[in-house]
């Protein structure tokens, strides 16, 4: 096995270069596990995790860049302003230990159908960003997450970067699990009240094969909102909950059926709105 | 098989190690280095009786290649006490009985030192909730958490 170790993106791009089949190694939460198990035996790593050019974020017109190699701690501590309930996901990430090696670009790259910061990133039309032999490409969050555990990142590419919109408005995460901390979620979702374009931008995770956006439920919502308040009536929430059910594809497997996870999300949502509106 | 060449500084001792890519931080100091305070528990990032700090930070050694914090510095509960002072989460979770069996122990108290430099001990609440990623099973969190605040308070 052998451990490329870059300190540059052109190194990176290079190691990957010289071994195609390579993984890309980011914090290893998740990766790390399978190896001890013996699940996985990599022939060839690109470790990430120095890449001067994947650190840290960045505040830019209307959004903010966040580097692949941000950790969930960092996005905790530094973004908690800008994206509060990003920060809330980050701080519901397996544990301080994982928090400080766990990326958002490993997130992302890994693409886990329960990826605790996919929901929020999903609804606010994030980007991401790739460098590869071809060149530099950005593709909508949504479409770039194909699949369980699928991406399209293309041979010899690098997720680089997540752009994320600036939006104004009540954010809301939450997450169902057997406990507080070191859990998968059976079901989480993100919602945000985007109060100048006046749309509800809603993300679902673990209820699907990849975060949904359950757009009819955002338009409903959206339509029913006093958004001078912003204001609702108890009914517009609870079809907007029905709906929010609706739109989720689960499975059933040893964390929670189908049927729980179809009706936890529409609970989440009812409580995401009714924490964001004014009472 | 191709090794590869790190240093670590180690509570203080500077090692140069040639090292199987594949082994973890947890193997290189216990299997190479031969410093076992730092255990292995569930080798999958749950348990938390691996937890070092890495350049001050806690993270779970069993997680994380070792060839990965080439010049870092890592500090293990063999690297706490001064002489036969011990530290003062040491010495708390002696005062306190926080403890049974002591599998956990390195780990609760590299990850209390962690909370601590991160500033996240001022409740009780607060501290359970970022002491989350060490279990203890037998179930001394009361006593871990009273030592924990013991300290805090006292700095």
């Amino acid at each position: 096995m052998t451990v490329a170790r870059p300190r540059t993106l052109a190194e990176a791009l290079g190691a990957l270069e010289a071994t195609p089949d390579a993984h890309l190694l980011a914090g290893g939460t998740d990766f790390m596990v399978e190896v001890n198990f013996g699940h996985r035996r990599p022939t060839d790593i690109v470790a990430l995790r120095r890449v001067v050019e994947l650190q840290g974020h960045e505040h830019a017109d209307g959004h903010v860049t966040l580097g692949a190699m941000l950790t969930y701690a960092e996005i905790e501590a530094d973004l908690a302003e800008d994206f509060p309930a990003l920060a809330a996901a980050g701080r519901t990430v397996g544990s301080p230990q994982i928090r400080n090696a766990g990326t958002i670009g490993g997130n992302v790259g890994t693409a886990s159908p329960a990826g605790d910061t996919l929901p929020l990133l999903v609804a606010l039309d994030a980007e991401v960003d790739l460098a590869g032999p071809e060149g530099t490409r950005t593709v909508a969050l949504d479409e770039f997450i194909t699949g369980p555990k699928r991406t399209d990142r293309r041979p010899g590419e690098i997720i680089t970067r997540v752009r994320v919109p600036r939006v104004t408005g009540p954010q809301q995460f939450l997450k169902i699990g057997t406990r507080n901390a070191m859990v998968i979620s059976i079901a989480c979702l993100a919602l945000v009240l985007d109060l100048d374009a006046r749309r509800v931008r809603c993300g679902l995770g673990s209820v699907g094969p990849r975060p949904l956006r359950p757009r009819a439920a955002e338009d409903f919502l959206s339509g029913e909102i006093d958004w001078d308040g912003p204001r609702a009536a108890p009914g517009a929430v609870r079809r907007f909950a029905e709906l929010v059910a609706e739109a989720c594809t689960p499975i059933t497997d040893q964390r929670g059926t189908a049927e729980y996870r179809r009706h936890a999300a529409g609970v989440l949502a009812r409580r995401a709105v009714e924490r964001s509106l004014q009472s | 098989m191709t090794r590869t060449e790190i240093t670590l500084s180690v509570n203080g001792c500077q090692h140069t190690l040639a090292l199987d890519p594949r082994v973890t931080l947890l193997d290189a100091l216990r299997e190479v280095i031969g410093l076992t305070g730092a255990k292995k528990g569930c080798d999958r990032g749950e348990c938390g009786t691996c937890t070092v700090l890495v350049d001050g930070r806690r993270v779970y050694a069993c997680l994380t290649l070792a060839v990965m914090h080439d010049g870092a510095t890592v500090t293990t509960v063999e690297g706490l006490a001064d002489g036969t002072d011990l530290h003062p989460l040491q010495q708390a979770f002696i005062s306190r009985d926080a403890l049974q069996c002591g599998f956990c122990t390195p780990g609760q108290i590299l990850s209390a030192i962690g909370l601590l430099a991160e500033g996240r001990a001022t409740s009780e609440q607060e501290i359970r909730e970022f002491m989350s990623g060490n279990l203890c099973r037998c179930g001394a969190y009361p006593n871990i958490v009273a030592a924990i605040r013991d300290v805090a308070g006292a700095q």
